[in-house]
C-alpha cells in the first residue's frame, strides 16, 4: 500500500467540520509581530536572572579583579616575609615593565619570580582546569556529582603518567615530554569506559556513576601500586608524593608547555558552551534543538581528557575541585555554560591558589600535599550534597 | 493523482520506514517500526495512538530526526529529512518531549531561550541573544502564561507550568510543525484541558501543524482532526476520529472490549471501559 492510498481512503472521507486555514508561507509562526512596531527600540530582557552580554562582562571582569588580588595576596605568604609594596612592584615589572631593572642579585625578587610565582601560577591553572573539566563532565553526563577525580578520570591519567615515569618514557622526545601525552591517553581510556557504563542503561542513575567511579579508581590505583612496588625505591617515593597531588617546583618553561596544552583544551570546551547548555536537557532534546550531539560529545571528551591529562601529569591527583567549584558557581552566578565555564575556571583557580598557600605555609617550614587540603574540604561537601540535595540532584 | 497543491499540503511523507534501537546482528528482528508508509497533512492536528510498545514515541522521534530510520525515507515539507542538517530540521520541527530533565538550576526564561539556538549558527553555537530573540521569547511566554515565572527555577515550578514552558521553548524555535510526546501524561484534569486548548489554539490561529502522541483516546478524539492507530510497529488504522475510534478497531488493537458512545457536546466518539 502506498502512502497515497492511505491518503485517498481516509482523508477525503473525513467530515472535516472546521478545516483550518493551511499555512500560506514559511513564517507561519510570526511571534514577533507585536514588537515589530518598535523595531528600533532595544527591548531589554525583563528577566533579571537571565544571562546577558553586560551581565557576562560584569561577572567576568569582577572575577578577574578578585583573581589578581588573590594572586598577589598568595605571593605574600611564605617562610620569608616580603612586603606587599615589593610584591606589587615586581608583579608590575613582570607585566608591564622591563624586569631586569629589578636587579638580578636581589634575593626577594628571585624568591618571587622563581619560587613563589611559578607555583601560584601553576595552582591557578590546575584549579581552573579541574573546575572547567568538572563543569563539562557534569553537563555531558547530566550529573552534578561528576568530577574528574570522583569518576576515575584522574586515576586513569595518573596510571598513564606512572607508566611513563617508571619506564622512563617520560624522558622528553625532542622538546616535548611524553608524560602529558601518556596521561592524556590514560584519561581518555578512563573517560571512554565511564561513558560506556553510564550510557549502558537508559536513564542511568547517579549511583551507577558513582559506584562505577569508585571501582574504576580502585582498579587504576591497584595498577599504580603494582607499578610502584616493582619500581626502584627512589623513584617509587617520588611517585607517592606526586600521586597525592603536589604543586612543587615548576619552572617557567614547564609552565609554558602546560599553558599550551590547557589552551587547546579550554578553547575546545569553550566553543561548545551553548551546546553544553542544550545537552543538559538530555541528548534527544538537544538533538531536536539542532545540536550535532555525537560531534560535540567527542570534542568535549577529547578536551576533558586533554585537560585532565595535562593537569595530572604536572600536579598529580588533586580531587574535588571539579565538584565543589561548579556547584558553588551555579548556585551563586548562573547555570548558563557561557558564564559558568569562565567563572568556574577563575574561581577554581583562586580556590587552588589559596588551598596551596595554606598547604605550603600552615606547617612551615615543612609542607603537605595540596591534594590533602582539597580532599579534606571537598570530601565533606560531597557527602553533604549527596545526603541533602537528593531531589535536586535528580536521584529521587 | 499527485499534483502540486497536494504535495504542498503534506507535512510528512513516510515510505517503508523501519526502525530498530538495537544495532548490528539483531537489528532486523526487534524492529520497533515496520515498513511504515503514510502521509501526514500540514495544518492539522494528528494524534498517534496505540498500546504500550506500539512505537508511537519512536515514530515521533524519527519525525524530529532524533533518530534516523534504518530503512525507508521520510520527507518533511517536500524535502528529504536525512538530507537536512540537524539545525535545519530544528528550524522546521520542534519536539516537546514526554519528560524534561531538570538536573541543573536553569531558570524558566533561560530554558525557553534555548529554543532560539537553532537560529544562531556560528562558532559552536556561541552567540548572544539580540532584542528580537528576547521579543520572541517574551511573546511565547506570554502566550503560554509563563512570563511571570521567568526567573523561577525549572525545579521549582509545577508540572503543568513546566510543560507550558517547554511548549513555549518549542514555539520560539518558530517551527512549522510541532511534535508533542504525551503532552498531558502527568497533568491533572485542569492542566490537561489547559494544554489541549493551547494546542488547538496554536493550530487554529497560526495554522501550526501538530502531531501528538497520546494514550488518552478521548483527548485525541476531541482535539485531533486525524488519528493514527499504531499496533506492533504498523499502522492499524488512520483517518478521522469517527473512523478509527470504533469498538471493533480498538478491540482488535488493544485486545480488550471497550464501549464507544458519543461525547455529549461534540458528538465525537468517547471511549469507556466496560464494567
Amino acid at each position: 500500500m502506498t502512502p497515497l492510498d492511505y491518503f485517498s481512503e481516509t482523508t477525503f472521507m473525513t467530515p472535516n467540520l472546521d478545516t483550518p486555514p493551511l499555512p500560506s508561507s514559511s513564517s507561519v509562526l510570526s511571534l514577533e509581530r507585536s514588537v515589530s512596531s518598535d523595531a528600533t527600540g532595544n527591548r531589554a530582557p525583563v528577566f533579571s536572572r537571565t544571562l546577558t552580554r553586560s551581565r557576562w562582562w560584569a561577572w567576568v571582569s569582577a572575577a578577574c579583579v578578585v583573581t589578581v588580588v588573590t594572586f598577589v595576596v598568595c605571593l605574600g605568604f611564605g617562610t620569608q616575609t616580603i612586603p606587599y609594596s615589593r610584591i606589587i612592584a615586581v608583579v608590575m615589572a613582570v607585566v608591564v615593565g622591563p624586569f631586569t631593572e629589578q636587579g638580578i642579585g636581589d634575593p626577594t625578587s628571585v624568591i618571587l619570580l622563581h619560587v613563589r610565582m611559578p607555583r601560584v601560577v601553576l595552582a591557578f591553572f590546575v584549579g581552573g582546569s579541574l573546575a572547567m573539566v568538572g563543569v563539562a563532565l557534569q553537563a555531558l553526563l547530566r550529573n552534578p556529582l561528576a568530577d574528574p577525580f570522583v569518576i576515575g578520570i584522574s586515576s586513569g591519567a595518573a596510571l598513564g603518567a606512572a607508566i611513563a615515569l617508571l619506564f622512563g618514557v617520560g624522558i622528553s622526545v625532542g622538546s616535548i615530554s611524553a608524560l602529558p601525552i601518556c596521561a592524556f591517553a590514560g584519561a581518555l581510556l578512563a573517560l571512554m569506559i565511564m561513558y560506556r557504563i553510564s550510557m549502558a542503561q537508559y536513564g542511568f542513575s547517579v549511583y551507577t556513576l558513582l559506584l562505577a567511579g569508585v571501582v574504576l579508581n580502585a582498579i587504576f590505583s591497584a595498577f599504580i601500586m603494582f607499578l610502584t612496588s616493582i619500581a626502584d625505591p627512589n623513584r617509587a617515593f617520588g611517585m607517592y608524593a606526586w600521586l597525592m597531588g603536589t604543586l612543587t617546583g615548576p619552572d617557567w618553561p614547564t609552565l609554558g608547555m602546560l599553558v599550551v596544552y590547557l589552551g587547546v583544551g579550554l578553547v575546545m570546551l569553550g566553543m561548545h558552551a551553548q551546546s553544553l547548555n542544550l545537552l543538559t536537557l538530555g541528548e534527544e532534546t538537544a538533538r531536536s534543538l539542532g545540536v550535532e550531539v555525537e560531534r560535540v560529545k567527542k570534542s568535549v571528551f577529547l578536551a576533558a581528557a586533554l585537560l585532565t591529562g595535562a593537569v595530572v601529569s604536572f600536579s598529580g591527583i588533586i580531587g574535588f575541585v571539579g565538584l565543589i567549584i561548579p556547584h558553588a558557581v551555579r548556585l551563586v552566578v548562573s547555570a548558563d555554560h557561557r558564564l559558568l565555564l569562565p567563572m568556574a575556571g577563575l574561581v577554581g583557580g583562586m580556590f587552588l591558589m589559596m588551598a596551596d598557600t595554606v598547604a605550603r605555609t600552615a606547617l612551615s617550614p615543612s609542607e603537605f600535599p595540596v591534594g590533602v587540603m582539597t580532599a579534606l574540604v571537598g570530601g565533606p561537601i560531597f557527602l553533604w550534597l549527596l545526603t541533602t540535595r537528593q531531589t535536586q540532584l535528580g536521584m529521587k | 493523482m499527485m499534483n502540486d497543491e497536494f504535495t504542498s499540503n503534506v507535512a510528512y511523507s513516510l515510505q517503508d520506514v523501519s526502525f530498530s534501537y538495537s544495532r548490528g546482528k539483531h537489528a532486523g528482528s526487534e524492529a520497533v517500526l515496520k515498513e511504515l508508509s503514510c502521509l501526514m497533512l500540514s495544518g492539522r492536528v494528528l494524534g498517534i495512538l496505540g498500546p504500550n510498545g506500539s512505537g508511537k514515541s519512536t515514530l515521533l522521534k524519527l519525525l524530529a530526526r532524533v533518530y534516523q530510520p534504518q530503512q525507508g525515507t521520510i520527507e518533511i515539507l517536500g524535502e528529504s529529512l536525512s538530507g537536512l542538517s540537524q539545525i535545519e530540521v530544528a528550524k522546521r520541527v520542534a519536539l516537546v518531549p514526554q519528560e524534561t530533565l531538570q538536573v541543573f538550576p536553569f531558570t524558566i526564561a533561560e530554558m525557553v531561550l534555548m529554543g532560539r539556538s537553532p537560529h544562531h549558527q556560528g562558532w559552536g553555537g556561541w552567540h548572544w541573544e539580540d532584542s528580537q530573540d528576547w521579543a520572541i521569547v517574551q511573546n511565547a511566554m506570554e502566550e503560554l502564561d509563563v512570563a511571570h515565572l521567568g526567573d523561577r527555577l525549572v525545579t521549582e515550578v509545577s508540572g503543568g507550568e513546566r510543560q507550558r514552558a517547554v511548549i513555549a521553548r518549542a514555539l520560539v524555535q518558530e517551527p512549522q510543525i510541532l511534535l508533542l510526546d504525551e503532552p498531558t501524561a502527568f497533568l491533572d484534569l485542569h492542566h490537561q484541558l489547559d494544554i489541549a486548548r493551547i494546542i488547538r489554539r496554536l493550530n487554529r490561529e497560526r495554522g501550526l501543524t501538530v502531531i501528538l502522541v497520546s494514550h488518552d483516546l478521548n483527548l485525541a478524539s476531541q482535539y485531533c482532526d486525524h488519528v493514527m492507530l499504531l499496533n506492533k510497529g504498523r499502522i492499524a488504522a488512520m483517518g478521522s476520529p469517527h473512523m478509527v475510534i470504533q469498538p471493533k478497531v480498538l478491540e482488535a488493537v488493544y485486545g480488550c472490549s471497550v464501549l464507544v458512545d458519543r461525547h455529549p457536546q461534540s458528538g465525537l466518539p468517547r471511549v469507556s471501559l466496560p464494567m
